[in-house]
């Protein structure tokens, strides 16, 4: 690993656009951008259809909870433009779109679940039209009492998994007991719409012999084709599924996606036709699941500086009516129960409920924002306590800087990236493969407890993993110095002493955000790359791009392997034809995944490249070089282009496969030990609010952020993400708020009652840089990746708002999320007491 | 029906129901897929699109704009925006310099929205941008491409000149409006469409007979007279802010944030006030400043004024084939304030919108016109908390007082936006800041820098 550490530096947020292409490091802009400005940039609604293309619309259930004892269609079948009306009876195979845990039909069949689940499906000759006759269906549901509330679920003991999950480190209760101090406390956190600003769409195209080609706005090609081939009765190798760009994505199209493309599919078999369908926006609101909202419970032991001796959480996840990623994503939140604070004894227990609501699913973060605010909360409430600061409550629980912890591992004998596990052992998947979607996060495969588990003895996380990457300590200091916080921190004090109805507020929040997928075989990837004989090349891997910016991140990592301009390598769409059993782009870890595949493909072409060159130039293969679009031999040098035209002569192959597979995990979720994580990314963030005392209205004055993507890729687009998250995090816990009434409707079902951040909302001084520091990891070009780990930034102004609420009074505020202005409100009025 | 206007420069005649939107049309008819649906209710902005008239280029949504209000005008979409031979615009080029895109579905919205204010010389990113919702970037590299263009040049090609030209469907008077409505009293009336736009896009409601109201050019006249402001119901709220924004700076302030850039330039005050709804920003404003709504029904005119004018949820004092002709409000209430409260600042729909103007003479408050949007079915005068003032000295101690008489004006409600028991005590708590802000202190957040 590297030892030496370099010295950081600040990336500022205004780049200049890079004089050569070829280096992996360079800020490009996406590759999209001139489509995107001109409104070229085709998405599934926008690809041009054949004639005789359907569309589809769903009708949904009005009742929470119940059986459905019949479906009058028959106003639905005559309504203008109609040609089919599907109902569970009329599907010809499997009736599910779950991830994996088979419990979530397309169409009802017996019981209703949840207000907005489709019960069936209408076929039309316009999207209009099949809208306009799904609402003429009736449905004949007995009701019951729906399970709503996380007090519901608990009282009915309705749960996934038969009980509470629960880790444990060290002796809590002991801890807790002997502490100096001890505090417990309660937050509730709402959940969050995705608000992707293109909605959920799918296109199927019936093929020769019964196949189906589907282009579907996903976040996952492989399950789209997994789901759609189950529901046709066919192999996987029927099935091709595309996907070029994403309107968005954040988590929301991981699986909720298989709804539309299964629906399309199926139509499209019966009629013979293209079926097209996209939901409008209200009916996607309704329809799927959001980010989970969570309660975390929690009793902390600590001494007089703050440091915690002991602490116990836990997790109430409402998960809704069917499992779809819960799991996973409450695993996640406990993993993240820590942040970035080394807990001596810990218990996190987690409660996975099941609620007559939509299935809460995948979102940025998966389950870690709802962990880290839980501990975070922690720090808060143990520095009002105390009276001290916030930020010295946090540095006095950070665990050990990296350097410390490689001594101590050293010391010691144990592991860490210089002494890398061995791999698990290869997982046999024929025995499970029947009607198990491996490639879906929510499966249930028993492979991971087969891995070689250890426990880290120092420096270790509730889960028994060595943290050997820590870097907060400094990127702290770096930040509080750049943001001036203490400073400010008096000037507030002040400024809140002189003004009787408004009131500032300041806040701090680290993150350290766990890279790999927990479900572990999920972590490879694979990547398909051709050289043409004219030097261009064509790219394809398994990830997606939903605007993230990860398809130029890795034609970059292509152009830098062969030394050619980024611009010579052309990426298409994501397609399961040409790159199969795709793991979801999802967890962040699109580009070290499909990078590390992408490079391990250019290479095996460079390599039969420089072999024919070398043996043509009588020269050892090394002697070959590839840089600034030339490739010299010897004395002699060429274009790329030439290059490739006399490797072609040669009949060499410049087609390839490149496969990776993260090394050294292993995980046992059940009974939460192991090394989950690759490498840790992390950040922290210092956000300044002012509040009005008389309503409850805030506004965030100004951002300051230090976000680690390591050796960064692309400075710019990385920059871009850790802005756009922190809008998004801070929008989660600030103007977001879903609201159900008490029939389990959700009132919240488009922009004009959900807010999600507008313009006005970011902050006005935002000052976002990149801790520029290689990953000690071997990941690709030693990047970090970046997707999630910002959004937790938001937190920050979730802090700062409870700071200016405690500025109010000398009571606890206990400031709950989101803190839209009636909640910052009441929290007022608790602190004045 | 047929339909002419100019589309990104080229004249364009159709057939279509006048009450098909333009973005439908755009997408499905024309085969113009880069103006995207992203919410098809207004609030999102993917649609963007500029139609340029008689008053200028103004961006608009074309999700919730009929065809049937475009003849004669000019359209200009995403597409035109790049000159005709592909030179792309300065803020097509900011824009991929900046950084400005991430998954690009929002993205020609707002370019539309950039070049519609690039042209109109419009600085104030953050107003003329609200209306355009992204998910991805946070906004920052948007606005920074936008400040990088504000100085560039005006492309030539973005001038359009409206052709001009009659509409089916659309009176050119209040005259003829007023015989066709008394012909049909069950026809529905389109102004600016942000609400009945809704009627079809999410409700499929039949509209019946229809008129669209924007060839009514005398009713969309702004009178200005030393004593009062006179506004044509066909006033757009955009014009209504500019008009307002030296004699009523709290409420040119309010409509800033009354829906966007997209929604005030449709809307209009007329359409406003006759929609009748408990949480329109306008009449609580208007109410507090006395205003005084006329209203025609064949060649009759009448005035009521406006507090007198909703009657219970739903129901207004408007006979079958009456309408809104303009309303009148009086200049130099110096201290009228309007205060929205919203969980979102811009582009909410208010929990509560308060609206205040007290008078003080000799310390003492001698009249009081207070009035709430969001707190009962109807917009509404707080008659108790008035006379709880009126009288008394213009104090903590008097505005303390009164607070209890809210009780007696109001009984809220709660919903999605807000707790009832959250109404009652912001609309107090309005009170309270009413007499800070007379006084001078700092009492909006949006004032406070970092």
């Amino acid at each position: 690993m590297t030892t030496q550490k370099p010295a950081p530096q600040a990336a500022s947020a205004a780049l200049p656009q890079a004089a050569t292409a070829s280096l992996p490091h360079a800020p490009l802009t996406h590759d999209s951008a001139p489509l995107h400005v001109t409104g070229a940039a085709r998405y599934i609604d926008d690809i041009p259809v054949p004639a005789g293309t359907l569309h589809l619309a769903f009708g949904l259930s009005t009742v929470a909870r119940g059986v459905l004892t019949a479906l009058d269609l028959d106003a639905v079948r005559a309504a203008p433009g109609v040609v089919a009306v599907l109902t569970a009876a009329d599907l010809p195979f499997a009736n599910d779109v779950s991830p994996s845990n088979h419990d979530e039909p397309l169409l009802a069949t017996d019981r209703v679940h949840y207000v907005g689940q489709p019960l069936f499906a209408v076929v039309a000759d316009s999207h209009l039209a099949a809208r306009y006759a799904a609402r003429l269906g009736k449905a004949a549901i007995t009701t019951e009492a729906p399970v709503l509330t996380i007090q519901d679920a608990l009282a009915a003991n309705a749960r996934f998994e038969d009980g509470p999950r629960i880790w444990t480190k060290g002796c809590v209760d002991t801890a807790l007991s002997r502490a100096p101090h001890r505090v417990q406390g309660r937050i509730d956190m709402g959940g969050q719409e995705h608000f992707y600003l293109e909605g959920q769409a799918a296109l199927a195209l019936p093929q020769d012999n019964g196949d189906m080609v589907v282009q579907s706005s996903t976040q996952h090609p492989t399950e789209i084709q997994h789901k759609v081939a189950e529901a046709l009765g066919l192999p996987m190798h029927a099935v091709r599924v595309e996907v070029r760009r994403m309107g968005g994505g954040f988590g929301g199209k991981e699986s909720q996606g298989n709804a539309l493309a299964v629906a399309c599919a199926v139509a499209a078999r019966l009629t013979g036709r293209a079926c097209k369908m996209r939901y409008d926006r209200d009916d996607d609101m309704i329809v799927t699941g959001k980010r989970h909202d969570f309660r975390i419970d929690y009793d902390a032991g600590f001494d007089a500086q703050g440091r915690l001796t002991g602490v116990d959480f836990t997790h109430h996840t409402r998960c809704g009516w069917a499992m779809d990623l819960s799991l996973p994503v409450a695993d996640r939140a406990m993993l993240h129960a820590d942040n970035a604070y080394l807990l001596d004894a810990c218990r996190i227990t987690s409660h996975r409920l099941k609620t007559n609501t939509q299935s809460a699913t995948a979102f940025r973060g998966f389950g870690g924002p709802q962990g880290v605010l839980g501990i975070e909360r922690v720090m808060d409430h143990v520095a009002h306590v105390l009276g001290l600061d916030p930020v010295d409550v946090r540095r006095a629980n950070y665990y050990a800087p990296m350097d410390t912890v490689a001594a101590a591992l050293k010391a010691t004998g144990g592991g860490g990236l210089s002494a890398p596990r061995p791999a698990a052992p290869p997982e046999s998947i024929s025995e499970k493969a029947s009607g198990v979607d491996l490639a879906g996060r929510g499966a249930q495969v028993e492979a991971d407890d087969r891995a070689a588990v250890q426990r880290d003895a120092v420096n270790t996380t509730p889960y028994g993993m060595a943290v050997t990457d820590f870097i907060l300590d400094d990127l702290t200091a770096r930040l509080l110095d750049s943001s001036d916080y203490a400073a400010r921190r008096d000037r507030i004090a002040a400024w809140n002493a002189g003004n009787p109805l408004l009131k500032r507020g300041i806040g701090f929040s680290p993150v350290k955000f766990g890279i790999s997928f927990t479900l572990t075989h999920l972590n490879q990837a694979g990547a398909l790359v051709h050289v043409y004989q004219d030097g261009s090349v064509h790219l394809n891997h398994g990830g997606t791009e939903m605007g993230q910016g990860m398809f130029q991140k890795v034609a970059q990592v292509a152009a830098a392997r062969f030394g050619i301009d980024a611009g010579a390598v052309k990426i298409t769409a994501t397609d399961t034809g040409k790159v199969p059993n795709t793991s979801a782009t999802a967890a962040s870890s699109g580009a070290d995944l499909n990078g590390m595949a992408v490079a391990a493909a250019c290479d095996t072409i460079r390599d039969r490249i420089a072999a024919c060159l070398a043996e043509l130039h009588q020269v050892a293969p090394d002697q070959v070089r590839f840089k600034d679009g030339r490739v010299r031999v010897a004395q002699d040098e060429m274009s790329f282009a030439q290059a490739a035209a006399v490797a072609y002569v040669n009949r060499v192959s410049l087609s390839a496969t490149g496969f990776y597979r993260t090394p050294d995990l292993a995980w046992d979720r059940v009974k939460g030990q192991g090394r989950p994580f690759l490498y840790f990314a992390q950040g922290a963030a210092v956000t300044e609010v002012v509040i009005d005392t008389l309503t409850g209205e805030n506004r965030i004055l100004r951002c300051d952020i230090l976000h680690d993507a390591g050796s960064s890729l692309n400075p710019a687009l990385d920059l871009g993400q850790v802005e756009g998250a922190y809008v998004q995090g801070a929008g989660w816990l600030t103007t977001e708020e879903l609201v159900w009434d008490d029939a389990g409707r959700l009132r919240t079902h488009a922009p004009s009652t959900y807010k999600i951040p507008a313009c006005g909302d970011r902050p006005e001084v935002f000052n976002v840089a990149l801790w520029d520091q290689p990953n000690p990891a071997e990941t690709i070009y030693r990047s970090k990746a970046v997707g999630e780990p910002p959004f937790m930034h938001g937190i920050s102004a979730f802090l700062a708002l409870s700071h200016a609420v405690q500025a109010c009074g000398p009571h606890w505020a206990d400031l709950q999320a989101p803190a839209t202005p009636e909640a910052v409100l009441s929290a007022i009025a608790r602190a004045r007491g | 029906m047929d339909i002419t206007f100019l589309l990104n420069g080229e004249t364009v005649t159709t057939q279509t129901s006048p009450t098909a939107t333009l973005l439908d049309w755009l997408r499905e008819g024309r085969g113009l897929r880069g103006t995207k649906e992203g919410c098809n209710e207004g609030d999102c902005g993917a649609c963007t699109v500029m139609v340029t008239d008689d008053h200028g280029p103004r961006a608009l949504n074309a999700c919730i704009l009929f065809m049937g209000q475009l003849s004669g005008k000019a359209v200009r979409t995403v597409e035109g925006i790049a000159a005709p031979d592909g030179t792309p615009h300065p803020v097509q080029t900011a824009m991929v310099d900046h950084h400005g895109s991430q998954c690009g579905f929002c993205t020609p919205g707002f370019v539309v929205s950039m070049a519609t204010a690039h042209l109109n010389g419009r600085t104030d990113h953050d107003d003329q941008l609200a209306g355009n919702l992204c998910r991805c970037t946070g906004y920052a590299p948007i606005v920074r491409a936008a400040q990088a263009v504000a100085a560039t040049p005006i492309p030539g090609w973005m001038h359009d000149t409206a052709p001009g030209g009659a509409t089916p469907h659309a009176p050119t008077s209040a005259d003829d409006l007023a015989a066709w409505y008394l012909d049909h009293p069950d026809g529905t009336l389109i102004a600016g469409a942000t609400d009945v736009g809704l009627w079809v896009t999410k409700q499929f409601r039949d509209l019946g007979d229809v008129a669209f109201l924007h060839a009514c050019t005398d009713l969309q006249q702004i009178d200005v007279t030393e004593g009062a402001i006179r506004f044509g119901a066909g006033v757009t709220m955009t014009r209504v802010l500019d008009a307002v924004a030296d004699d009523y700076p709290s409420y040119a302030d309010m409509i800033r944030r009354y829906g966007s850039v997209q929604v005030r330039n449709a809307a209009t005050i007329g359409g406003n006030i006759a929609n009748g709804s408990p949480i329109g920003d306008n009449p609580p404003a208007l109410i507090a400043l006395d205003a005084v709504l006329h209203l025609r029904r064949g060649d009759v005119v009448r005035d009521v004024a406006l507090a007198d004018y909703f009657l219970s949820y739903g129901r207004q004092s408007r006979q079958p084939g009456e309408f809104v002709i303009g309303v009148t409000i009086p200049r130099g209430c110096h201290d009228h304030r309007v205060y929205k409260l919203s969980k979102r600042f811009d582009q909410d729909i208010s929990a509560v919108c308060g609206a205040f103007d007290v008078t003080v003479t000799d310390g003492t408050v001698t009249r009081a016109r207070i009035a709430f949007g969001g707190m009962a079915g109807v917009p509404k005068r707080a008659s108790a908390v008035e006379s709880a003032l009126i009288g008394r000295p213009w104090t903590d101690a008097t505005v303390s007082a009164a607070l209890p008489a809210f009780a007696d004006d109001f009984q809220p409600l709660s919903d999605m936006r807000a707790s009832a028991a959250y109404r009652l005590t912001t609309a107090q708590n309005m009170l309270r800041r009413y007499h800070a802000d007379l006084s001078g202190q700092t009492v909006d957040v949006r004032k406070v820098r970092a």
